[in-house]
């Protein structure tokens, strides 16, 4: 089978390896949209904090590693997919038919419709490419305007605050990460990073940007004073790369939408990751889950169902752990409660700890979770396993903190049933 | 035969000789706080269960991590963190559903069992065998590994 996959980031790789250990000797194009070996985003902040060179961010760090394993690794960037002559159209020219396809394009930054977003000293931090224009572009005490305080802005944040700019940070909701923090949890990161020197304005609308003639950019703000800056990152969002697949009659929504098998509405033509539609866990719908657990899960599935192994995905469950300059903060599915469900929350502001459990009947359904670092993990196999608690549930109402114990009580009276 | 530690919760007696040794084995203190062994008491100490990782087939940390910095050693089966590798994203704490990874603010690091490259010093400390490290196919391995495909995301093949 002539397996083509377009996009070389973890979900394009993944399921090139998982489609080169079921079927060797098939025959594997991963197209890269970018110059560099195939690398991981989401090791970019840590380029920029300096704890890793260029090549930490690679996925794969073993020469030769997609040779040995007859995965072509191409750079072109797709322009046009005409699925009826089973064709891709690449931008620099040329073109190149597939047998089964794979759309892994993952998703790309947006910027809010307001004057002086094109100047070049407003970058997005999204690409290895990006990443060297703002290593570039800022040096120690550089004053530095941070656009949006959403998951990724908030890791650029400490990236930002390890090169010892002078940051500040604003964003338009109410709150810092809103949708992976209720207003309590996200209250609380703004209050430790205001602690630790970051000026963070939140309910604050940028409306234009200008440079002015000392090369300074001024950010104009609404009902606020302006603020100066030497360089703006811009982290407003991002949405699914499927610009390329108007006109090729696919389904897409927010992103390529996909059935439990990863497969879109053509013959042949699977999606994963970032541009990907696909089940969520939690709500039984359809929804884009931009995040690296996702894009390696995706792309696992995609690739069993693409070598012909029909398996379906129980979906995605929500899931990110942040560091805001030493607390670190989590969240798990229905994080914000679930509907017709009850709640359990301890809170201790002064040391910045708070645990927030949501439950559905006995079966815990989403976690928030401020300066917890110890068996995180636990709270993923709670919610994913749909564990009844049963008695343990007043354990956890008691005292949230129990859910390890709680977790290995389960585990055990499983174990026990299952040994009977 | 490919071994794996056996968790016997009946004979531990909760000493946490095996939080010891594994935080001098790997941190060179003996501090239980560093432990990658973890001793949890239930029902007021009247029962004591030692937890670790249990090298799980399926290996969701592996899988989620960025960077390929967990690796199965092909000789003893164990997951291990490449320190020099790691990027202290906390990914894999979140992708293990059993909890056993653990991020550590010291190094920016994580931790998790190694099984010490196939001499494990918590086995090895146990005074009452409550951990003892034997050929897999004698554990309750396959019944831990049951429980981790419940966990699984993807539902059995169609
Ligand atoms: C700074 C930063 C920090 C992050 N931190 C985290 C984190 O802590 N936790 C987390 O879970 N997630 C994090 N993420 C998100 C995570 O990186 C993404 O969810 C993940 O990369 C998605 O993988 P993917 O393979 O779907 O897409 P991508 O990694 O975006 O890869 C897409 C690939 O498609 C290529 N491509 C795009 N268009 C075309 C085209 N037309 N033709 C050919 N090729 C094309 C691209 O060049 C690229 O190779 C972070 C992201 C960023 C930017
Ligand atoms: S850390 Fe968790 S996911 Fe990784 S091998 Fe161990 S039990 Fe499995
Ligand atoms: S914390 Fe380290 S080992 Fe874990 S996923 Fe991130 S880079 Fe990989």
């Amino acid at each position: 089978m002539d397996y083509v996959i377009v996009g070389a980031g973890p979900a394009g790789v993944i399921a090139a390896e998982t489609l080169a250990g079921l079927e060797p000797g098939a025959d594997i194009t991963l197209v890269s949209g970018e110059p560099e070996p195939p690398y991981s985003r989401m090791a970019i902040p840590y380029l920029l904090a300096e704890d890793i060179a260029e090549e930490g961010t690679h996925l794969r760090h073993t020469a030769g590693h997609y040779d040995a394993r007859g995965i072509r690794v191409v750079h072109e960037r797709v322009a046009r997919l005409d699925p009826a002559a089973r064709t891709l159209a690449f931008e620099g020219g040329g073109s190149r038919t597939y047998g089964k396809l794979l759309l892994a394009t993952g998703a790309a930054p947006v910027r809010p419709p307001i004057p002086g977003m094109d100047l070049a000293k407003v970058k997005s931090c999204w690409t290895l490419a990006d990443a060297r224009q703002i290593i570039a572009g800022t040096k120690p005490g550089d004053r530095v305007v941070l656009m949006g305080a959403g998951f990724i802005g908030c890791i650029i944040l400490e990236a930002l605050v390890a090169r010892k700019v002078k940051l500040t940070v604003i964003e338009m909701a109410d709150r810092m990460v809103a949708r992976m923090m209720d207003k309590t949890g996200g209250d609380m990161i703004g209050d430790w990073c205001r602690g630790q020197g970051v000026d963070v304005m939140t309910a604050t609308r940028v409306t234009g940007i200008e440079e002015k003639v000392d090369g300074s950019l001024s950010l104009s703000l609404e009902g606020k004073e302006p603020v100066a800056a030497d360089l703006v990152v811009c982290a407003t969002g991002v949405r699914s790369n499927i610009g390329f697949l108007e006109g090729s009659g696919i389904d897409t929504g927010q992103g390529v939408l996909i059935d439990n098998y990863m497969a879109t509405n053509l013959p042949d033509i699977y999606a994963a990751g970032d541009v990907a539609q696909g089940l969520d866990f939690s709500t039984g719908g359809h929804d884009v889950h931009a995040i690296q657990p996702t894009a390696s899960e995706h792309g696992r599935v995609a690739a069993r169902n693409m070598a012909g192994h029909r398996t379906a995905y129980r979906g995605s469950l929500v899931m990110n752990t942040l560091n805001t300059l030493g607390l670190i903060s989590t969240s798990y599915g229905l994080w914000d409660g679930a509907e017709g469900g009850d709640e359990v929350v301890s809170l201790d502001r002064e040391n910045a700890r708070y645990l927030r459990l949501s439950f559905q009947g006995d079966v815990l359904v989403g976690a928030l979770a401020l300066g917890l670092t110890q068996h995180v993990g636990v709270l993923r196999g709670l919610i994913q396993t749909k564990v009844p608690l049963g008695k343990w549930k007043k354990v956890l109402q008691d005292d949230p903190h129990q859910i390890m114990t709680v977790y290995l009580a389960c585990v055990q009276d499983a174990t026990r049933r299952r040994a009977a | 035969m490919q071994k794996s530690l056996l968790i016997d919760p009946d004979k531990c007696t909760s000493c946490l000789q095996c939080e010891m040794a594994c935080s001098f084995e790997h941190e060179g203190v003996f501090n239980p706080a560093r432990s990658r062994i973890k001793i949890f008491e239930f029902e007021h100490g009247k029962r004591a269960v030692p937890y670790t990782c249990t090298q799980c087939a399926e290996a969701w940390c592996l899988h989620a991590c960025p960077v390929e910095a967990l690796v199965r050693n092909k000789t003893t089966g164990a997951v291990e963190v490449r320190d020099e590798i790691c990027v202290g994203c906390k990914v894999c704490t979140i992708a293990c559903p059993f909890g056993t990874v653990n991020y550590n603010p010291d190094s920016g690091k994580v931790i998790k069992c190694d099984l010490c490259g196939g001499d494990p010093q918590c086995a090895a400390a146990c005074p009452t065998e409550a951990i003892t490290y034997v050929d897999s196919a004698w554990t309750g391995y396959e019944r831990m590994q049951a429980w981790a495909v419940k966990t699984d995301t993807k539902a059995a093949t169609a």
